[in-house]
């Protein structure tokens, strides 16, 4: 592993993330499915420090908020954010961090809650602890407890080739 | 009188009724007997009625024979349970006269009298209003009182979390029992005090109060707790709350007794308070959205101290409070499930005769606000993952498909949230050890688990299993499943015990 350069203002923008890092918290990020660009587009928001490593079949940014939530985004060689994983004692803002695809996650979790719920849907029985979803369009996971939250979050489609789902963690 | 002399007559009749059968034709067949006691839990020499569902085919006959493991029972099933000086499970059995190898089972927990640090426990099918099925979550009654006063209220079905603290419950207005009007606390504006409490799969929202608490015979006075309101009730949820838990506005647990299974919950896991240090204005640059300053302009996140925040209620108690230790039977003789089990929880950890750790191995997580969380190192197949004991999650949770080699259940959109194995069980081994941001902390004991087809345990009307499991990527949730069998015990951050003290885990 080494560290990307992003550039050549790699060294500028971490000193300036360092910097923001000490006034606010993290407060936005970019999100799931979004290009590179949008990462680069959403620097100025950020208000963690960042670290970035290229593992060759993507690259892994490390967001490190205040707070002390931790997300990785998992950008592919395409230029895709293909997967987000966050820990932390306190869950992210799933609405920042998931962005399109929050809507598609909470479908998805209500419709296993309604199912597991509902009596004509025997035998399954409702799941009380981590959630787990897996549709097509995406794969959802979060576990812990109190004071400690981790989970991922990614597409299968943009996954690139090469790369173990086990990697993302 | 009159409700047990009829209870008395229908069975009666039952048994009459198979005897004009004539003792079965060959054709006909016993296929199950079921079993079930009301109450579930009683006192020293207390008394429940069980009765028996027998089902089979042609005009087979339906009359049991009636067993109990301790006490007496009657041959109409009036069970009068033994005298004992600690809680005891008693196991009920009804055998079908036609086929003797054909039987059901019951549980009744037996506890000492009033005054104890027991609380009976059950895991049965949930609150009679809940619409489905209760799947492995361990309920006790808890009495709250507007404080200062006698004007209390039994709440029944309470789930027993050991995965977060604090007590949180239902109030009418959400389908649960809580109808007491407590008096709201303020915080340090002098606003009312709120909370968003986000769990994996949902979130809590609604204002912190106080009541006197008893949970059988431990008290505490003036102890904050938090009501799970709906969605239509003031104050308005903040997006700030919902964006935190993966389901949104529709996460809010508190809409219904079914969304959030149960009439409240007792936290009573490693934490003294259900945020700590992080929730105060030392040492912090901004509250995180936990705790809500409430005007009537609406809520914003802020600092609470931590005598504001929802306690562990356990800490609060004058004995018996530095932590708990929950007892349910092994269900391994009754293929690893169970109707209406009975377990205990107990409070305290080396203060009486009931509560020693004996030979429990300690897994002590003493950096619990940093890095660590309050994790275990948890060892599989030469992998260390995070993990936890948590009786608020209802199966094993561990790992995915792909490394455990275990495939998903058939579900609504393919693949469900449980494991099927090919061949079950699929036996597991993995090692636990404490850990504190340092490294390893003591030495990694075994522990063993099975995982069963989680469609097959389903298609019954069990609800105790001790052999469900499902995914959870990266990391290790020993839910209640894992406890049935084991005497697990929570030792409370900074709370001194007999081998050190807290926060620790041991079983």
């Amino acid at each position: 592993m080494r560290l990307l350069v992003f550039g050549r203002c790699t060294l500028l923008l971490q000193v300036a993330f360092a910097a923001l890092s000490l006034l606010a918290p993290l407060s936005c990020w970019a999100t799931l499915g979004d290009n590179a660009a949008s990462v680069l587009a959403d620097q100025a928001q950020m208000k963690g420090t960042i670290t970035s490593i290229d593992r060759h079949a993507y690259v892994l940014h490390e967001i490190t908020a205040p707070s002390g939530v931790t997300v990785h985004e998992y950008v592919s060689p395409g230029g895709v954010v293909f997967a987000v994983t966050w820990e932390g004692q306190f869950p992210p803002d799933f609405q920042q961090l998931l962005g399109p695809y929050y809507q598609e996650v909470q479908q998805a979790i209500a419709q296993q809650k309604s199912a597991e719920q509902s009596s004509d849907q025997q035998p399954t029985r409702r799941r009380r602890g981590p959630v787990y979803v897996a549709t097509p369009g995406i794969v959802f996971s979060q576990s812990g407890h109190l004071h400690n939250f981790h989970g991922q979050a990614y597409i299968p489609q943009l996954v690139p080739q090469g790369v173990q789902t086990s990697d993302i963690r | 009188m009159i409700r047990r002399f009829g209870l008395l007559l229908a069975v009666a009749s039952i048994i009459g009724w198979a005897a004009c059968g004539g003792g079965g034709s060959s054709s006909s067949t016993v296929s199950s007997v079921s079993v079930s006691c009301s109450p579930s839990t009683v006192t020293s020499g207390g008394t429940s009625q069980c009765t028996a569902t027998v089902t089979g085919t042609g005009s087979f006959n339906s009359a049991v024979n009636w067993s109990a493991s301790a006490g007496t029972i009657s041959s109409s099933g009036m069970l009068t349970a033994p005298t004992v000086t600690s809680s005891v499970v008693d196991t009920v059995t009804a055998t079908s006269v036609q086929n003797s190898s054909v039987a059901g089972t019951a549980t009744v927990s037996v506890t000492t009298s009033s005054g104890s640090n027991v609380a009976p426990i059950v895991v049965d099918a949930g609150p009679s209003n809940l619409g489905y099925s209760s799947t492995n979550v361990a309920f006790v009654t808890v009495t709250v009182c507007v404080p200062g006063t006698s004007n209390c209220q039994n709440i029944d079905h309470v789930m027993v979390d050991t995965g977060s603290s604090g007590l949180r419950l239902l109030p009418t207005g959400s389908g649960g029992e809580l109808s007491l009007s407590l008096p709201q606390e303020n915080d340090s504006s002098g606003n009312p005090l709120a909370e968003c409490l986000v769990f994996l799969d949902g979130y809590i929202w609604g204002p912190v109060q106080t009541a006197d608490v008893t949970i059988a015979g431990e008290s505490a006075s003036n102890v904050p707790v938090q009501l799970i309101i709906p969605s239509t009730t003031s104050p308005a949820v903040p997006t700030s709350c919902s964006n935190q838990n993966p389901s949104g506005g529709a996460g809010n647990e508190g809409n219904s007794v079914g969304d959030f299974g149960a009439n409240g919950i007792i936290g009573v896991g490693l934490l003294p308070q259900d945020c700590g240090p992080g929730c105060t204005s030392q040492g912090n640059t901004s509250p995180p959205d936990v705790y809500y300053d409430c005007p009537s302009s609406g809520c914003t996140p802020t600092y609470a101290t931590l005598t504001q925040q929802v306690p562990n209620p356990v800490s609060m108690f004058a004995t018996d409070n530095n932590g708990v230790l929950i007892e349910l039977p092994s269900l391994a003789s009754s293929n690893n499930q169970g109707l209406n089990v009975a377990g205990s929880l107990i409070f305290g950890i080396g203060t009486e005769s009931n509560n020693g750790l004996g030979s429990a191995a300690i897994y002590e997580v003493p950096d619990i606000y940093s890095s660590n969380f309050g994790n275990m190192i948890t060892t599989y197949s030469g992998q260390s993952y995070p993990g936890f004991l948590d009786s608020g999650s209802n199966g094993l949770f561990f790992l995915d498909s792909s490394t455990t080699g275990i495939p998903l259940c058939t579900g609504f959109m393919g693949a469900s949230d449980w494991y099927c194995p090919a061949s079950p069980p699929a036996n597991e081994s993995v090692t636990n050890q404490g850990q504190s941001d340092s490294g390893p902390v003591g030495s990694p004991v075994q522990a063993s688990f099975s995982i069963d087809n989680a469609n097959t345990l389903f298609g019954t009307n069990n609800t105790a299993f001790s052999t469900l499991g499902g995914p959870q990527s990266g990391s290790f949730d020993f839910g209640l499943a894992f406890f049935y069998g084991r005497n697990v015990f929570t030792a409370i951050e900074g709370a001194s015990t007999p081998p050190g003290s807290g926060p620790y885990f041991a079983f």
